[in-house]
This record gives structure tokens, sequence and C-alpha cells, in this order.
């Protein structure tokens, strides 16, 4: 249950529109790899959604179970579970307009 | 069966194997499938690789105690047991025991977003994760190229398809991989790179509008299996692959006899009929009388009390009986003691797989001790001749297997009597009787021969065949210097030599009147000629008499004269004529 000690990750306080976007990371162990797409993704977050957002990391290695409810097949994997529709984007989140087009961030702040 | 070839593929190799279940996939693989390797199946769409691979793991489950994951990849849980509920798998129990995972992988091509490296953990986790909670043996991926829609680095994909099945080797499950067959290579994605042990394509084909499945061995390493296109099908039961060429010939024979119906038809097999379990084809021309034979041997077998399962490949039950009614054949009543059954289906309805599977089903239900197909050339009809003749190989080898007696009617075109599809047949018949139009006078007749019956002594001779509301009988046909004759030419025949016959009687007892008019008028000559010769003796007495008494008269008289005249006493001739008169007497 470790992954839930990440949450929240990024800090400030609640803005008026709250926790509008909810995010999930699916990875598989604590590896660099896992480290660079967090990373890469709160950058774009904070970038774009600072104070809006929240981050449930979700480490597969020990809640293999909860691959299936979101359909992971890659790692790592983010699901914009809020706001709907769901949308997912794979890889390391290396390549920024890619994130910002599969998380559909463009026309935002 | 199944034991049979499991026994035998391990046997034959050391290769472990890992049986299917799936009727006659086992006989051709010689035991199943590489145990703990995975295996491709490919094939177009809708050729059953799904079904296929389901059955695999069900049967699994149920008879070998193995537990499975079915990953799917186009298919959700929902419709999957839906789709296997037609083969009788009850696939949401088995996953309610926890015999088997279905766990669906949802893909939607343009829905995933790729940003940067990635691998496909995520997959290895979830299939991981469902064969440690079920501790599953067996691993099935439907279709695992549904992957290749989906995600768009194809050289991330390769190389984690590479390392998915390195995997799955390595964890030791027996894996089915079930891919779409691709137009210059086995599956679109070329996956034949990656599974190399086992490949395993499916074929549907349609061959004047019938459409026939087919399945093929391409590739198993480290083992013997047939290489040849076997032609499969999808039943109530499941799928059953019909391996014609590795099926054992070791029926149990009996020697038991059973009566055709026809006192003269069993006379001429030996006095008494055919072989109990054994296959017997009558062939003939359209209207000689082929369903009337087999109508006829059906009812004997529900009078003895064995049940009779009669297909009907061109008339429906109701023409039948009412047809065979007009011959004293009454079925409706044996019908309703439910000792006859049939089961009509027109042969173009579906294919020959599709009808194989419905036959053996019926057999299967109805346990009948005799078999009829009216008439199996329709039937192969449905399919090629070889793909005809592997149905009829499959369903005599059952029906043996279970001593079931069956006929068939073949139906020959006229003209050639053995037309060439018959003589490949046949040899795999038992008896085979032969129906013929006798054409001449202006009528047609039918006879029949036996052309065959194996196993006992059996007539040469041909036969007349006669068709009354009575029913059906055989006489002899007349055979003379003129040839065969049959019909009102045989009737003609036998009383032109009935009135020869009778002529020549009369003519002899005419001479023999007459000689004895001869013979009578002689005797009356001679007894005539004996009276005239008695009447000539008497005459000559009575001259001689007379002659006598004039003598002595005369003598009288000359004496009386001369006493008269006073005559010299002492001359008296008296007694000297009296003397002489002696001596003439």
């Amino acid at each position: 249950m470790g992954p839930k000690a990440k949450r929240r990750r990024p800090p400030g306080p609640k803005r008026i529109s709250g926790d509008r976007w909810q995010l999930r990371l699916y990875v598989m162990d604590e590896t660099p790899k896992s480290q660079t797409a967090l990373e890469n993704l709160k950058r774009v977050c904070e970038s774009r959604l600072k104070g809006r957002y929240r981050i449930r990391v979700i480490d597969l290695l020990k809640q293999p179970q909860l691959a299936r409810g979101d359909q992971i097949l890659a790692t790592p994997t983010v699901v914009r579970r809020l706001p709907t529709p769901i949308r997912t984007v794979i890889g390391n989140l290396s390549d920024i307009d890619t994130v910002l087009v599969g998380l559909d961030l463009r026309a935002g702040a | 069966m199944k034991t049979k070839a499991t026994k035998s593929g391990s046997q034959a190799v050391r290769l472990p194997k890992c049986p299917t279940g799936i009727q006659g996939l086992d006989e051709i693989t010689r035991g199943g499938l590489p145990r703990g390797r995975p295996t491709l199946v490919c094939g177009g769409a809708g050729c059953g690789k799904t079904l296929l691979a389901a059955e695999f793991l069900v049967r699994g489950a149920v008879q070998y105690g193995e537990p499975g994951v079915l990953m799917a990849f186009e298919e959700t849980e929902a419709e999957l047991v839906a789709n296997v509920a037609s083969l009788g798998f009850d696939l949401a129990g088995l996953v309610r025991r926890k015999r088997i995972v279905v766990d669906y992988v949802h893909i939607e091509p343009g829905e995933i977003h790729e940003s940067g490296e990635y691998d496909l953990e995520g997959l290895f986790v979830r299939l991981n994760h469902a064969i440690d909670s079920v501790g599953a043996k067996r691993v099935v991926l439907d279709t695992l190229e549904a992957l290749f829609a989906g995600l768009s680095n194809e050289a991330i994909l390769r190389s984690e398809l590479r390392r998915l099945f390195r995997w799955l080797k390595a964890k030791g499950v027996t894996a089915v991989i079930t891919a779409e067959r691709g137009r210059d290579q086995l599956t679109r994605h070329g996956l034949e790179e990656y599974v190399s042990d086992c490949v395993i394509l499916l074929d549907h084909r349609v061959n004047d509008q019938i459409a026939t499945r087919h399945l093929r061995v391409v590739k198993y390493r480290g083992s013997l299996h047939g290489t040849n296109e076997f032609p499969f099908l999808i039943g109530a039961a499941g799928l059953s692959v019909l391996p014609i060429t590795s099926l054992a010939l070791n029926h149990k024979v009996s020697v038991d006899r059973i009566a055709t119906g026809i006192p003269r038809l069993d006379a001429m097999l030996g006095g008494l009929g055919f072989f109990r379990g054994s296959s017997i084809l009558l062939t003939g021309t359209p209207g000689t009388g082929k369903t009337i034979i087999a109508a006829n041997f059906a009812q004997a077998a529900c009078r003895r009390g064995e049940r009779v399962l009669f297909f009907s490949f061109e008339e429906s039950p109701n023409q039948i009986t009412r047809n065979m009614q007009s011959i004293g054949l009454r079925l409706v009543p044996l019908v309703k003691k439910g000792l006859l059954r049939f089961h009509s289906a027109r042969p173009s309805l579906y294919g020959l797989e599709m009808h194989l599977a419905t036959m053996f089903a019926e057999i299967a239900e109805f346990q009948p001790a005799v078999v009829i197909m009216d008439p199996i050339t329709s039937l192969m009809d449905a399919g090629t001749t070889s793909e005809g003749k592997g149905m009829v190989t499959r369903l005599i080898d059952y029906l043996k297997a279970g001593q079931v007696t069956s006929l068939f009617t073949s139906l020959t075109q006229g003209g050639h009597v053995l037309q060439q599809s018959e003589a490949a047949m046949s040899s795999l018949m038992d008896s085979w009787l032969l129906l013929q139009d006798f054409e001449g006078n202006g009528e047609r007749n039918r006879v029949l021969y036996v052309l065959k019956a194996r196993g006992m002594a059996h007539s040469n001779q041909i036969r007349e065949f006669l068709i009354s509301d009575r029913g059906v009988d055989l006489v002899d046909a007349y055979i003379g210097t003129s040839g065969v004759l049959t019909g009102s030419a045989r009737a003609a025949q036998t009383a032109r030599e009935k009135a020869e016959a009778l002529a020549s009687q009369q003519e002899a007892a005419r001479r023999k009147r007459e000689i004895e008019r001869t013979r009578m008028a002689l005797e009356r000559q001679i007894s005539a000629l004996r009276s005239e010769h008695d009447a000539s003796a008497e005459e000559l007495r009575q001259i001689d008499q007379q002659v006598g008494m004039q003598t002595r008269l005369l003598k009288t008289e000359r004496s009386e004269l001369g006493r008269l005249r006073q005559a010299d006493v002492s001359v008296a001739p008296g007694p000297r004529a009296g003397a002489r008169n002696g001596r003439i007497h």
C-alpha cells in the first residue's frame, strides 16, 4: 500500500475548482524508468494544471490485480480518470506534445 | 478413442504432450499440443480459431484437471460465454468455480497515445496474476494481433512479443495463440516467427456454395504428426476433426446375421441375410426401388425389436411413410412405437461437417441398431468427392465401432452403372447390391444382383425384383438362348413353354390312342380269322360226316336194293365199306 503515500504529491492549497483532474500513473516497480515517467507527468501538470490535479501512482508489482480495471497493457501508463472521458497515454512521457494531446491539455490553461 | 490416442502419443515420442480433448486433433498430433510450449493457431475470419482455443481450455479444466486462463483481445467475457455455450460449454460456471479466468483486454485503436518508451509489463502482470490466481496450466491468447492495431511502435511490440513467448515457456504453461491469416504468410503480423514449436492452420473454404472447414498441422517441432488437411466440424459438442488416415481398422466384428425383410434376398445371401454391424451399399438408377428395399430392411429390424434411424436426404418422413403404405409397408405404427425414427434434411442445408455432426448427435441419442442413409450420394454432393468419401469413411467407422448395421443407398445417374464415386465408396462397403432397369418389349423391369457380400456365400444370379401392392418379391429371371428375359417377356416365355409342353402332351396322348385303336383292330381281325378258321374246320367235319352218311346210306340203299333184288347175301359189302368209312374218319 506504499504508492498511496505518494498521492497528492503536488502541494498547494485548494483552488476554487478543487481536484478537477484525477490521474493515475501505473508503473512497474520503482525503477528509474518509472521515476522518469512520474517526473515528466508532474512537470506537465504543474505547467498546465497547477493546483487542480491529483496523481495516484500504482505499482503493479505490488498490486497486480489493479491492472485489469483500467485495462493496462503497457507500463508506464497514465490514465485520466477525471474529467471524463477516460484518456490513456503510455510511455515514459518524454514527448511533451504527445502527453498534451493524449490528456487533452492543449486547450487548458 | 481419446485414451488410445494419448497412449500411442506417449509411446511414439518423448516430447511431453498436452491432450486437447478435441475429437480427432489428438490423433493427428499424436497426443496433443506440445506441453509447456506455445502453439500458434492461425486462420481467416470465422474459421473457428477462438472456439478451438476455448475448447482446449474448457476440456483441460473439465477433463484433465488443468485450470486455464483465457486472455481475450477481441471478445468480452459475456460474448465468449455466450459463444462457447453453443458448444455446450459452461464457461461461466467454470469461471465461478475458479477453474478458468477470463480476462478481456480492451484495445481501442487510436485511443492510446504513445509518448516515449514503454514496455508491455502491464500485460505480463495481468497474465501472471491470472495464471497464479487459479494455478493455470493452460493459457489462450485470442487474438494477440489486436495489439498491432492499438500500438504503433512495432519495434517495441515485436521485442515485447518475443519476450512474452519466452516468458510463457519459462512459466511452463501450454499456450494457444490465435492469429489472423496473412496474405502471403501464415499470419498477418508474422507471429509464426516467434511461435515455432507448433503451428496449426485453419481454413474455411467454399466449394459449390457449401462451406467446409479444414485443419492442417503445418509444423510440429520434435513430433510426428498428420500432415494432411483434415476437414473438421463445429458441432453441438465442440470441434471434431476427421482424421481419416489415422483411423485404425480394428472394429469388433459380429457373426450374427440379420434378415433383410425379403426372404428371397436372404436366400441370395447364403440364406441368412447380412452380417450385423456391416455396411451395405445399394446402388441403382432412379426408380429401381432403393428406398423400398431400405424400408423393408427397416421394417424387418423393427419387427425384431431393434431401433432404426432413417436419414432421408430427398424425401420428407411423411412422404416416405405414405409411399411405403402403397406397397403394404406400414411404417407409421413403428414410428409411433419409437422403433423407427426419421431424420430428413436437405443436403444443401449445410456443409458435410455439419451433416456429419448432426448425424453423430442423432445416432448417439437414439442408439439405433440399424442406420439407413437414403441416398448417400446426394449428401456426398454437398462436398468434393474426397470429402464425401472421407465423410462416409468416418461415418462407417463410427457405426461399426458401435456395431450398428448401416445401409446406404446410392443413386447412379443412369447409363454407366458403376460410377467412379461408387467404386471409391464401394471399397468401404461389406455388401453391395445393384438394382438395375431392364428395358425391352416396351417396358422397364427391375432386376437385382448381389455384387459382393464379404464373408458369406452369395448368389451370383440375377433376380427380377417385383413391386406390388402386397410388397416386394424376387423371382428368377428367365435365362435362355435369347438372353435374360424379364417382365411380360418372361411371362410370355413361360406361357409359351407351357403351351408347348401341353401340345406335346396332347400329341402323345393322341398317338397312344391311335396305336391302341390299331391294336384293337388287329385283335378283332385275329379273332375273326380264328372264328373263320374254326368255321372251316367245322365245315370240313360236317363234310366228312356228310360223306360218311351218304356212303352208309348208299350201302344201306344198295343192300336194301340187293335184298329187294335178292342179291347174293354173301357179297354184302357192308363191313368193308364200314372199314373204309372208319379210315376216312
